[in-house]
């Protein structure tokens, strides 16, 4: 079908058509059009949210090694302090930076590059998207500055808590805080609209569903399970808004409403969402891993199948979140079989993962790392999770700070490695430089190593029955014993040396954009169609002609050919 | 025009790319709808007490409701109709009834809830009513983005300019109506 | 075994079976952890670039490569299974299975205490002696005994770690669970979800006593509530027993 496309639509000056009037400063960069434009607006905004939530997590972590220390960049942290730190830290780090920049920042900048477009297909709305997101971010934020404060009620947010001003002392931070997160939904709604169909449409005139690389498959059926999962919370979230500001009572169990509604409507949604952010992530790995290991992806429609078959499986295990929160006791055996099948398809795709290394020729180079380092983090996330979904074994081990360990070495790896890797791969095509290896090779380790220094510890004081979101654990005499603080004083402390070492990752892209080396079309001898265009890009990506494709995206070492790689651009 | 990236101009899928977005807004949209509508329903399993106060929405006004918005579904295919044929004026027109029948949707709606309201029926009477309010309510602002969209639409379809988006706009008015089908009965016919 | 030394003391008839679950998951999840890793680590040095050396062409679709990736699937079912009968068995036991009790107890948490309703002498609740604890669950070895969880505003969660038990608390309901002490003791009882502001300052203690131990304080404190009761309602002793 890809093959019937025209090929009139070559003539002329294709950037032409939008790209060769001069643009003003504020409508190329404050109201860009430009796919590229708008992906650096999502990355930057989601950095910047980064570091907002890492310093929350810096305040939190020094409370919880040193009790009632004055921290410093923040003072004493009370309890709603602390409440409203834990509760904004998950808020922002998985909607404010895991979407945004996996999603959004990859998606803008990587869909009309890697199919062969000029753009997405919907500029504007693309654009209303980020605006709208933009919006959602200094309303989160605005929260803190309001009185009573933000929102403390953890990300989940579950009423009656959420919902009674009279309960969680922050009336208008809790009404700000769910207007925020729909808001965010609803950026992303826009969004997912433009990838899905300018995948689905705009490809370039060669390219068949099995020569789509994997990142953008990967993209594509992230925003397919985030559209369809996101609905009953929007619903949820319109119930909550009246239940606390117009006074009905959805959630509230005195007047006829039932407050396990919003969990339901929570993890329905809650649970796809991982595989939301996961899948871009995996993509990024796959590109970057066949790259330099010089190997075909090992099963290019298997990686698919799994996570199809994973993204289908997320919807039917909410309730593994809500095993001991009332809810009938013989569905947790339904959901504990449905959680442990997710095993599967997730097993085998990491296998899949491992196989693409066997036979290759692999060097370490910075995006390399990165990606590796996600796969072996994200298999300790994923066993992790196998204690928890086991109903039997979850009754212990349910809101302990092993489930906040485990979902850590899945949500960073997601977020923070599969970012980095993809952001080191890409910098020389979204900058135009290469960045500097060795330092990026050392902001690799200072940041792996005191992150599996946070977490392992974790999972010892959650099995020892330290509960999670309590600001002080020396109200426990049997958690405030000394071995448990010192683990949480290593937690605390590897933590602040993993934020420091972020200062070396934002020297290296300083630097290496102002005064770095010039970077080739396609630094990396690599595929897919985004090499073909200028590092970077200028608005239009291919102003000489869009470019057309002839195969798939992993035919690295052929054995036909003299050079190890074969763009999917070159004629046969 | 001239802002139109070829991005948007190819259709890999054989699809046009408005149209298929239409779809997959829909998509989304249905499932939005179901969380407000698998959440009523599960309450009113749970609460038989519901029926009672369910007895005391308007069936008629709801029948009207539905004969009001079905005739401007047809205004909106008629217009699909002649834009095929590239008779912008007359798809203008027929909009413009589309709209119309959407505005005398709204008044009847409006009528309704304000004797209810005056005859303590409110949102916080109890969770039948904030249900009831609730899945109409955001059912009634579908209907005035609809109503917007159409007003926008039949502009351009007046100056024969945009005339595949006429079709676009009956694809999410059809929806619209459909949701409304599914409202009618789980609120005003189960009693 | 060694990973039970990193839970806690256990203190009920179920804890030990939790445990168990714990460490045959351990050990069935490290198993494939530590071929993954092998292999994984291997490669990674095995396949290093040399120079005047290709990488190898595998698509992924050969039947000789594929097979070691369905034949992984194997033993990856296999543990699912063990997994999923263990642990539906234990959560059977603990959650659905509601044993004959031989005393109760009403828990009822609240911004930010607990209370804890325990009955006297006569061992039924709702009668004049019951005792009325704040933050303290005065328990007897080898009992069992049901709790009747119930919350005055929004979600608790009742958690006792060394009984390996957890339970959330909805307004509005009151849920049914049990246990089972046994050994003595003093320890910790936790609120495991969040609840506002003094979610992290609302630690209780249950303290498990032996029999006779047990006997004689709920004579002590029983005694004491209806002397209280009385003084309330200043009704005959008598009539308040009834």
């Amino acid at each position: 079908m890809a093959e019937s496309i025209p090929v009139e639509e070559h003539h002329g000056d294709p950037a032409g058509d939008h790209g060769h009037h001069e643009m003003s400063f504020v409508s190329k960069y404050v109201f860009p059009l430009d796919h590229k434009i708008i992906a650096m607006q999502y990355l930057f905004t989601g950095m910047f949210m980064a570091l907002i939530g890492g310093f929350f997590s810096y305040v939190f972590r020094m409370q919880l090694a040193f009790p009632g220390m004055e921290v410093p960049g923040w003072g004493v942290v009370s309890p709603a302090d602390y409440n409203a730190l834990v509760t904004n830290h998950g808020t922002i780090m998985i909607f404010w930076v895991a979407m945004p920049v996996l999603i959004a920042a990859f998606g803008n900048y990587l869909i009309p590059l890697m199919i062969g477009a000029d753009d997405m297909v919907f500029p504007k709305i693309n654009r209303l998207s980020y605006q709208v997101f933009l919006v959602s971010a200094i309303v989160i934020l605005g929260a803190f500055f309001v009185e009573g404060g933000a929102f403390g009620g953890a990300w989940t947010a579950y009423p009656p808590l959420s919902t009674k001003a009279e309960y969680n002392l922050t009336g208008l931070g809790s009404t700000l805080w769910i207007t925020a997160v729909f808001l965010e939904f609803v950026a992303f709604l826009l969004g997912g609209i433009n990838f899905i169909v300018t995948c689905m449409n705009s490809r370039a005139p060669g390219m068949k569903m099995w020569d789509i690389p994997m990142v953008v498959w990967m993209i594509v059926i992230a925003s397919i399970l985030f559209m369809l999962s996101v609905g009953p919370l929007l619903a949820g979230g319109i119930m909550m808004i009246f239940d606390q500001n117009l006074g009905t009572a959805f959630f509230d169990p005195d007047r006829g409403g039932d407050p396990i509604l919003w969990q339901h409507l929570f993890w329905f949604f809650g649970h796809p969402e991982v595989y939301v952010v996961l899948l871009p992530a995996v993509g990024i790995v796959a590109d970057v891993m066949t790259t330099f290991s010089r190997k075909k992806l090992f099963g290019y429609k298997t990686v698919l199948y799994t996570a199809i078959g994973t993204g289908v499986l997320s919807f039917t295990v909410w309730a593994h979140h809500q095993f001991i929160a009332g809810i009938d006791p013989r569905m947790a055996n339904v959901f504990t079989v449905t959680t442990l099948l997710i095993s599967v398809p997730i097993a085998e795709m990491l296998f899949v993962y491992i196989a693409t290394l066997y036979g290759g020729s692999i060097t370490l180079t910075t995006p390399m790392l990165w990606a590796l380092a996600f796969i072996f983090e994200f298999l300790i996330g994923g066993i992790t999770g196998i204690f928890l979904g086991a109903s039997g074994n979850d009754i212990y081990m349910h809101d302990t700070y092993f489930v906040l360990a485990h979902f850590h070495y899945t949500f960073y790896p997601i977020a923070i490695i599969g970012t980095y890797a993809g952001f080191t791969y890409w910098f020389p095509k979204m900058f135009g430089k290469m960045m500097n290896d060795t330092l990026g090779k050392l902001h690799f380790w200072l940041t792996i190593i005191p992150f599996n220094l946070i977490f392992l510890p974790l999972f010892v004081l959650g099995a020892s029955g330290q509960h999670r979101r309590i600001y002080d654990f020396t109200n426990y005499p049997e958690l405030a014993q000394p071995w448990q603080q010192d683990l949480r004083i290593l937690a605390s402390v590897s933590l602040c040396v993993m934020l420091g070492a972020q200062v070396l990752f934002f020297y290296n892209v300083i630097t290496s954009w102002m005064s770095g080396k010039k970077a080739e079309k396609n630094p990396w001898k690599a595929n897919s169609l985004e090499w073909t265009a200028d590092s970077p890009p200028p608005h239009g990506n291919w102003p000489e002609g869009l470019p057309n494709c002839y195969r798939g995206p992993y035919e690295y070492s052929h054995p036909d050919r003299e050079e190890d790689y074969w763009p999917q651009n070159e004629p046969a | 025009m001239s802002e139109m990236p070829i991005a948007t101009t190819r259709s890999a899928a054989g699809m046009p790319t408005a149209r298929l977005a239409v779809w997959w807004i829909i998509a989304s949209e249905i499932v939005i709808f179901g969380g407000v509508l698998g959440s009523y329903i599960m309450h009113r399993l749970a609460h038989g007490i519901w029926a009672d106060y369910a007895a005391n929405t308007n069936t008629e006004i709801g029948l009207i409701n539905t004969f009001v918005l079905l005739t401007s579904s047809l205004a909106a295919v008629l217009a699909h109709q002649a834009a095929e044929r590239g008779d912008g004026q007359r798809a203008a027109n027929l909009l413009y009834a589309t709209t119309g029948g959407g505005l005398v949707f709204l008044c009847i709606k409006g009528y309704e809830w304000s004797y209810e309201i005056s005859h303590g029926m409110t949102i916080t009477a109890n969770t039948f009513w904030s249900f009831y309010y609730t899945a109409a309510g955001i059912h009634a602002l579908h209907v005035i983005a609809g109503m917007i969209l159409m007003v926008i639409t039949a502009g351009w379809a007046k100056k024969n300019e945009h005339l595949h988006r006429v079709e676009i706009i009956g694809v999410y008015w059809h929806f619209v109506d459909v949701v409304w089908i599914f409202l009618f009965p789980l609120l005003y016919i189960a009693k | 075994m060694i990973l039970d030394s990193l839970l806690p003391a256990t203190a009920s008839t179920y804890a030990a079976d939790i445990d168990q679950l714990f460490d045959v998951i351990t050990l069935l999840v490290m198993l494939p952890f530590s071929v993954a890793c092998y292999l994984f680590f291997s490669f990674i040095f095995r396949f290093r670039a040399k120079d005047g050396e290709k990488a190898m062409y595998i698509t992924g679709t050969e039947h000789r490569y594929m097979k070691w990736i369905h034949r992984a699937h194997y033993p990856v079912l296999t543990f699912d299974l063990i997994i999923v009968v263990m642990a539906v068995n234990v959560w059977y036991d603990v959650k659905q299975d509601l044993p004959e009790k031989e005393s109760e107890v009403r828990v009822i948490a609240q911004q930010w205490a607990w209370t804890f309703v325990h009955p006297g002498l006569d061992n039924t609740l709702g009668t004049a002696d019951d005792i009325t604890k704040v933050n303290e669950l005065h328990v007897s070895k080898d009992t069992l005994y049901h709790f009747k969880l119930e919350s005055l505003d929004v979600l608790h969660n009742f958690s006792v770690p060394v009984f390996r038990l957890k339970q959330d608390a909805i307004p509005g309901r009151v849920i049914t669970g049990w246990f089972e002490p046994t050994v003595t003791g003093e320890h910790d009882i936790q609120c495991a979800e969040i609840c506002g502001i003094g979610h992290g300052l609302m630690p209780a203690r249950i303290k498990i006593k032996g029999a006779a131990e047990y006997a004689k304080w709920v004579e002590r404190e029983s005694a004491l509530a209806l002397a209280r009761h009385m003084e309330e309602t200043s009704q005959p002793l008598e009539i308040a027993q009834r």
